[in-house]
C-alpha cells in the first residue's frame, strides 16, 4: 500500500497544480476547453470501470450523465444547493440508476445489458421532456452563484473539474488493482467460467454499474453552472455516448490510464475541431477513428506502446 | 373522450404501423435473432435505404418501393463486405462481445454522419402516387401511404419466413444459429451461410427505408428513434423467431397508435421502451423464443 | 515495476501539458488583418437548426459585403469571425470565450434560436458586451439584461406572439367558431407558443376541446388527427416543427380533417423545399410568418438584398428563396452597423444606449426596441396559403399565393373562411 500513499500524493499535487492554473487568469477560453476534457476523462474513466474492467458495453452514458445535470437543476431550483452537495446528489441518484439497470439485466447476457442502456436514454429523456418543473422541453436558465472562492466562476468550475477527475482516476486504478478488478476481468473474459472458479459474478457487475454510474453522475451535476442552459436534446446528445466509448478503446481499455489518454486526444482535438474545421467532420472523424482502432489496434494506444516496448 | 369508431380507427392504424415495424426488424431479427450479432448500425442502413428511395425519386421520379426493391442486391453485397470485415477482425478472434458492439456503434456513426455531410438536415419527403390519398371501409379511413408499406412488410415477412423454412441455404441459416459445428459436419460452410445472412439482413433493411421514407420525412438522425424499436421487437417477440418479430411489430404499433389516441402521444415511445425494459427482466426469451 | 508505472504517469501527465500548450498557442497564430473592426458570432451550421442557421450566415456575410463596398464601419474593413455552434448550447461558452480572448472580436452577434442564445446571456452579462440575439423566445425575461436586444417580430410578449394573430382572425369570422383544439410537439417553440395559444382562447373566451402534445419522433400522426377530428373542433392550432407539420398536414388530408380555421404556428411551412413539395396540401393554411415577397412587405432595400442571396444560396446549397430568416439576419447587422456609425465607436456601452433610443430603418422595415430588447410593437404575420398549384418555386417567388392578412397595417389579402372553401 506504500504505492497508494505515492499515488494519493500524485494526486494532491495535480489538483495543486489545477489551482495555480486556475488562479493565473491565463486566457479565460483554457478554463472553457479544458473543463470540457477533463469532464470526460471523468465519463471515460467511469465508462470503462463497467466497459473496459467488465466487459459490459454501456451505449446509455448520456441518461446517466443527464440524470446527474437534471439532479442538480431539481436542487438548484428547489434548494439553491451549493456545488458539492449538487454533486454528491447527482452521483447518487445515477448510481441508483446504474445499480437499477444492472439488476434489471442481472441474469441476462451482456448484449442485453447494452440494448437496456440503449432504451434507458429514451426513456430518461421523454420522462425529462415532460417534467415542466425542471424545463422540460423548452429548457431551463440556471443563473450561476455569485461569489465563487476565487477568479471567475468557470475558473472554479474547472478546478473542481480537475479535483473530480483526479477522484475517478484515484477510483479506478484502485479498482483495477484490488480483486474487484481481477473479479470483472474474469468476468469480462469468461463469465461462466468465473462463476464456476466462485467470482461473485453477479456482486461485481452491480459494484461495476453502481460505481460507473455514480462518476457519470458526478460528472454531470456541475454541468448546469457551466453552460447555464439545460434542455434535454443537449443534456442527452449522442456524443456522450460516443465519446464515452471512444476515448477508452482509443486510449486502452485495460488500464486506468487508457481513458485519461484517449479523453486528452480525442478531447482536445474536438476543442480544436470546434473553432477551426466544420463539427460534422468533427463526429465523421471520431467516428472513423473509433473503427480503425477497433478493428486494427482493439487494445488501443497502450496496448501499441506496450507492444513498441516489445513486452 | 371515447367512441368506438375511434378505437377502431387507432386499431386499424396500430396494424398497419405494425406491418411497417415488422419490415423495420426483419433484418436484426435476422442478424441479432438468429446470428446472434448485435448491429447496432441497422438503423443507419435502414436510413441509408431512405435516402437512396429519396435520391431516385428525386432525380428520376422512382417510385420508392421500387428502388428499395432494385437496390436489395446493392444492399446485399454491402452487408457481405461488412460482414467480412467484422468476421475477420471480431469473430475469428473470438472477441466479438466488446469489439463487435462497439464496431457496429461506429459504423453506425459513420454512416448517419456521412449523410449528414451529403444531404444536410433538411427534411426529406418522397412523392408517390398512392400518399395522401385513403379509403373509407365504413367508417375506419385507410390511407395508402401506410397500406402499401404495410402490404409490403407482410410480404417480406412471408417470404423470410417461407425461405427460412423450405430452401436450402434458409434452413443451413436456422441450422448454423442453432449448431455451427453441425453445419460444418453436414457440409456447408458456417461461414458462407452466415454472409449471406447477413447479407439479407441489411437487403431487408435498404427496402424497409423506402418504407420509410414513404410514411414520414427522414433525416440522417432518423435512425436513432429506430435503435431501440428495432431491439424491443426482436426482444420481446423471441430471438430468432420471424412469427414473433411479427406478432411483437404489431403489438408495439397497436400500443403506440392507442397510446397516440387515447392519452396523448407524449408517453407512446417512452412505454414501448418500457415494455422492453420489463420484457428484459421478467421473460428475455420473449413471446416466441427459443 | 514501479520505475514502469511512474514513468506511464508522467508522460500522461506531460503529454496533457503539451496538448494545453498546444491549445493556448493556437490563439497565437490567428492572423490579424489591417486594422478591421471584427465581429464575432456562433452560428447553427451543424445539426437541428442549420436549416435556418446556414442562410442566417449568408446573409450576414451579404451585409458584411455591402457595408465594406461603401468603405467599411468608421473607415475600418469589417471582417466576421463566427464558428459552428452544433446546435448544442454546450458549445457557446467556450466558442465566445474564445473569440472574445483569443481572437479579440470588439462586437458579438448571437447564434440562431433560443438555446444557443441563452448560455451566451451570463457571459454577455459578466462581460458587459451588447448582444443583439437573433430569432430567440424570451430569453431576456429572467435576466433583464439593459443591453440585450433581439431581431424577431415577436414582440413584447413572445409567448403570445403566434397566436395573437391567429385567434383575432378567428374572433372576426363570421359566425363566430366556438371551439378550439390545441396540439403541439414536445419541444421548445412549439411549448411556448400553445402558452400563448391558452392565453389567446381564454381572452376571446374560446372553449378548448382537445389540448395535446406528442414527442417529435411521432412516426405517425393519423391517430392524432384522428382523435382531434373526433371532437369537431371550429379552429385547430398546431405548434409544430417540420417534421410534424408536413405529418400533421398530410394526416389532416387524409383522414379529411376540416376544422374552419387551421394553423397557427407550424414551423417548416415557410421553408422552400417544404412548399415546393406539399405544394396545394397547403391551401388554406393560416400560418405564421415573418416575410412573404406582398407588396405590403416591400421595404426599403429587401429586393436588393434578394437579389443578391438568391443567387448565392442557390450555389451553396441552402434555402433558394431565403423569405424566413435570412432578412432579419441582414437586419440585425444592419442594427449593428448603424448604432456604431452612429455613435462613432465600438464601445459596448454607447452602442447600446443608441440602439436603444433609436427607430431603425432596415430592410425589414422600421425597429423600434422596447420592453427586454424586444421589438416594441409585435409583428408575426398570418398569411394564408391560397391557390397553390403543383410544386413549382416560382410561384412563391412574387405575391399572391401567401398573402398577408394580418397586422392590419400589412394586409395585402382576404381570408378565405372556412378553410373548406380554400381546399376547392
Amino acid at each position: 500500500m506504500r504505492r497508494t500513499g505515492a499515488v494519493l500524493l500524485v494526486g494532491l499535487a495535480v489538483v495543486a497544480a489545477g489551482i495555480v492554473v486556475a488562479s493565473l487568469r491565463v486566457n479565460p477560453y483554457l478554463y472553457f476547453a479544458g473543463y470540457v476534457i477533463l469532464q470526460y476523462v471523468v465519463i471515460a474513466t467511469a465508462w470503462n470501470i463497467l466497459g473496459g474492467y467488465g466487459g459490459y458495453v454501456n451505449f446509455g452514458t448520456p441518461a446517466f450523465f443527464a440524470l446527474g445535470a437534471y439532479t442538480a437543476v431539481f436542487l438548484i431550483q428547489t434548494i439553491r444547493a451549493p456545488l458539492p452537495v449538487l454533486i454528491l446528489a447527482g452521483g447518487l441518484v445515477s448510481a441508483l440508476l446504474g445499480l437499477g439497470i444492472g439488476y434489471l439485466t442481472l441474469r441476462l447476457r451482456g448484449v442485453f445489458f447494452s440494448i437496456a442502456t440503449l432504451a434507458l436514454s429514451i426513456v430518461l429523456q421523454t420522462m425529462i421532456m415532460n417534467w415542466e418543473f425542471v424545463g422540460g422541453s423548452r429548457g431551463l436558465s440556471v443563473l450561476r452563484p455569485s461569489g465563487p472562492p476565487f477568479g471567475s466562476y468557470v475558473t472554479f468550475l474547472f478546478t473542481v473539474m480537475v479535483l473530480l477527475a483526479v477522484i475517478a482516476v484515484t477510483v479506478a486504478r484502485f479498482i483495477e488493482r484490488s480483486w474487484i478488478g481481477r473479479g470483472l476481468a474474469a468476468l469480462r473474459d469468461n463469465e461462466e467460467a468465473a462463476e464456476c472458479m466462485g467470482v461473485p459474478t453477479l456482486r461485481l457487475k452491480l459494484f461495476a454499474t453502481t460505481v460507473s454510474g455514480l462518476l457519470l453522475g458526478v460528472a454531470g451535476a456541475p454541468f448546469p453552472y457551466y453552460v447555464t442552459f439545460v434542455e434535454p436534446n443537449s443534456a442527452f446528445a449522442i456524443d456522450y455516448a460516443v465519446n464515452a466509448l471512444a476515448m477508452p478503446m482509443i486510449g486502452g481499455t485495460t488500464s486506468w490510464m487508457g481513458p485519461v489518454i484517449g479523453a486528452v486526444l480525442l478531447g482536445t482535438a474536438q476543442q480544436l475541431a470546434t473553432v477551426t474545421i466544420s463539427s460534422e467532420m468533427n463526429l465523421f472523424i471520431v467516428g472513423v477513428v473509433l473503427v480503425a482502432f477497433v478493428v486494427l489496434a482493439p487494445e488501443g494506444i497502450l496496448g501499441l506502446v506496450r507492444r513498441l516496448r516489445g513486452r | 373522450m371515447f367512441s368506438w369508431e375511434l378505437l377502431a380507427n387507432a386499431l386499424v392504424a396500430g396494424l398497419l404501423l405494425g406491418g411497417f415495424y415488422t419490415a423495420v426488424s426483419l433484418g436484426i431479427s435476422l442478424i441479432f435473432g438468429l446470428l446472434d450479432i448485435a448491429n447496432i448500425a441497422q438503423p443507419a442502413f435502414l436510413i441509408l435505404g431512405s435516402y437512396a428511395a429519396y435520391v431516385m425519386n428525386t432525380a428520376f421520379g422512382l417510385d420508392p418501393i421500387l428502388t428499395g426493391v432494385l437496390f436489395t442486391p446493392l444492399f446485399y453485397g454491402l452487408g457481405v463486405v461488412v460482414y467480412r470485415v467484422y468476421y475477420g477482425s471480431f469473430e475469428r478472434r473470438g472477441e466479438e462481445s466488446l469489439r463487435g458492439l462497439v464496431f457496429f456503434f461506429g459504423l453506425l456513426f459513420i454512416i448517419e454522419v456521412s449523410l449528414s455531410l451529403k444531404y444536410g438536415v433538411d427534411y426529406r419527403l418522397v412523392q408517390a402516387a398512392y400518399i395522401g390519398k385513403s379509403i373509407d371501409l365504413g367508417g375506419v379511413g385507410i390511407a395508402y401511404r401506410l397500406l402499401v408499406p404495410c402490404l409490403v412488410g407482410l410480404a417480406m415477412t412471408l417470404a423470410l419466413y417461407l425461405f427460412l423454412g423450405r430452401t436450402f441455404y434458409g434452413r443451413a441459416i436456422m441450422a448454423v444459429s442453432q449448431d455451427g459445428p453441425a453445419l460444418r459436419l453436414m457440409g456447408a460452410d458456417p461461414i458462407h451461410i452466415k454472409t449471406i445472412a447477413f447479407g439479407i439482413g441489411i437487403a431487408a433493411a435498404s427496402l424497409a427505408g423506402a418504407l420509410l421514407i414513404t410514411i414520414a420525412p427522414v433525416i440522417p438522425s432518423t435512425d436513432r428513434d429506430y435503435i431501440g424499436r428495432m431491439f424491443a421487437i426482436t426482444v420481446l417477440g423471441g430471438m430468432g423467431s420471424i412469427g414473433g418479430t411479427l406478432v411483437a411489430s404489431v403489438i408495439l404499433g397497436v400500443i403506440e397508435s392507442l397510446m397516440g389516441t387515447f392519452f396523448g402521444p407524449s408517453w407512446s415511445l417512452a412505454v414501448s421502451f418500457g415494455i422492453l425494459l420489463i420484457a428484459l427482466a421478467v421473460r428475455p426469451a420473449g413471446l416466441f423464443g427459443r | 515495476m514501479r520505475q514502469r508505472g511512474r514513468r506511464s504517469i508522467a508522460w500522461t501527465v506531460g503529454g496533457a501539458v503539451a496538448v494545453a500548450l498546444l491549445l493556448a498557442s493556437a490563439g497565437a497564430f490567428t492572423a490579424r488583418a489591417a486594422d478591421p473592426i471584427k465581429i464575432g458570432f456562433g452560428m447553427a451550421l451543424t445539426g437541428g437548426l442549420s436549416a435556418n442557421g446556414k442562410p442566417a450566415l449568408l446573409a450576414m456575410q451579404i451585409w458584411k459585403d455591402d457595408v465594406n463596398k461603401k468603405g467599411g464601419l468608421l473607415g475600418r474593413p469589417v471582417e466576421l469571425v463566427f464558428y459552428d455552434d452544433q446546435t448544442n448550447p454546450a458549445t457557446v461558452p467556450g466558442i465566445y470565450t474564445k473569440m472574445l480572448d483569443v481572437d479579440k472580436v470588439d462586437l458579438v452577434v448571437s447564434g440562431y434560436g433560443t438555446n444557443l442564445i441563452a448560455p451566451l446571456m451570463p457571459i454577455a452579462m459578466e462581460r458587459k458586451l451588447t448582444v443583439i440575439g437573433i430569432f430567440g423566445l424570451a430569453n431576456n425575461e429572467k435576466y433583464r439584461y439593459p443591453n440585450y436586444f433581439q431581431i424577431s417580430p415577436t414582440g413584447p410578449d413572445p409567448a403570445t406572439s403566434t397566436a395573437t394573430g391567429f385567434f383575432e382572425l378567428a374572433a372576426k369570422q363570421n359566425p363566430r367558431p366556438q371551439t378550439v383544439a390545441l396540439v403541439g410537439a414536445d419541444a421548445e417553440y412549439p411549448q411556448t407558443a400553445l402558452v400563448g395559444a391558452r392565453e389567446l382562447i381564454k381572452r376571446h373566451g374560446f372553449k378548448t376541446v382537445y389540448d395535446k402534445t406528442y414527442p417529435p419522433s411521432t412516426v405517425d400522426y393519423t391517430p392524432i388527427v384522428r382523435a382531434i377530428k373526433a371532437v369537431n373542433p371550429d379552429v385547430l392550432f398546431v405548434a409544430s416543427y417540420p417534421p410534424d407539420s408536413v405529418g400533421m398536414l398530410r394526416a389532416a388530408h387524409e383522414v379529411s380533417l376540416q376544422p374552419k380555421l387551421f394553423g397557427g404556428g407550424m414551423v417548416g411551412l415557410q421553408f422552400t423545399t417544404v412548399m415546393t413539395s406539399m405544394g396545394p396540401m397547403l391551401n388554406g393554411i393560416v400560418n405564421y410568418d415573418y416575410w412573404v415577397p406582398e407588396p405590403t412587405m416591400m421595404f426599403p432595400g429587401i429586393q436588393d438584398f434578394f437579389k443578391q442571396y438568391q443567387p448565392r444560396a442557390a450555389k451553396e446549397g441552402v434555402d433558394t428563396l431565403g423569405y424566413y430568416l435570412p432578412p432579419y439576419a441582414y437586419a440585425a447587422m444592419q442594427v449593428l452597423g448603424q448604432a456604431v456609425e452612429a455613435s462613432k465607436s465600438i464601445d459596448q456601452q454607447k452602442i447600446a444606449d443608441y440602439i436603444r433610443a433609436t427607430e431603425f430603418t432596415t430592410i425589414v422595415g422600421k425597429i423600434k426596441f422596447g420592453k427586454n430588447g424586444e421589438w416594441a410593437k409585435g409583428r408575426t404575420l398570418m398569411v394564408q396559403y391560397q391557390k397553390v398549384q403543383g410544386s413549382d418555386i416560382e410561384q412563391f417567388r412574387g405575391p399572391g399565393k401567401k398573402p398577408v392578412l394580418y397586422p392590419d397595417e400589412l394586409k395585402s389579402g382576404n381570408i378565405i373562411y372556412p378553410y373548406s372553401a380554400a381546399l376547392k
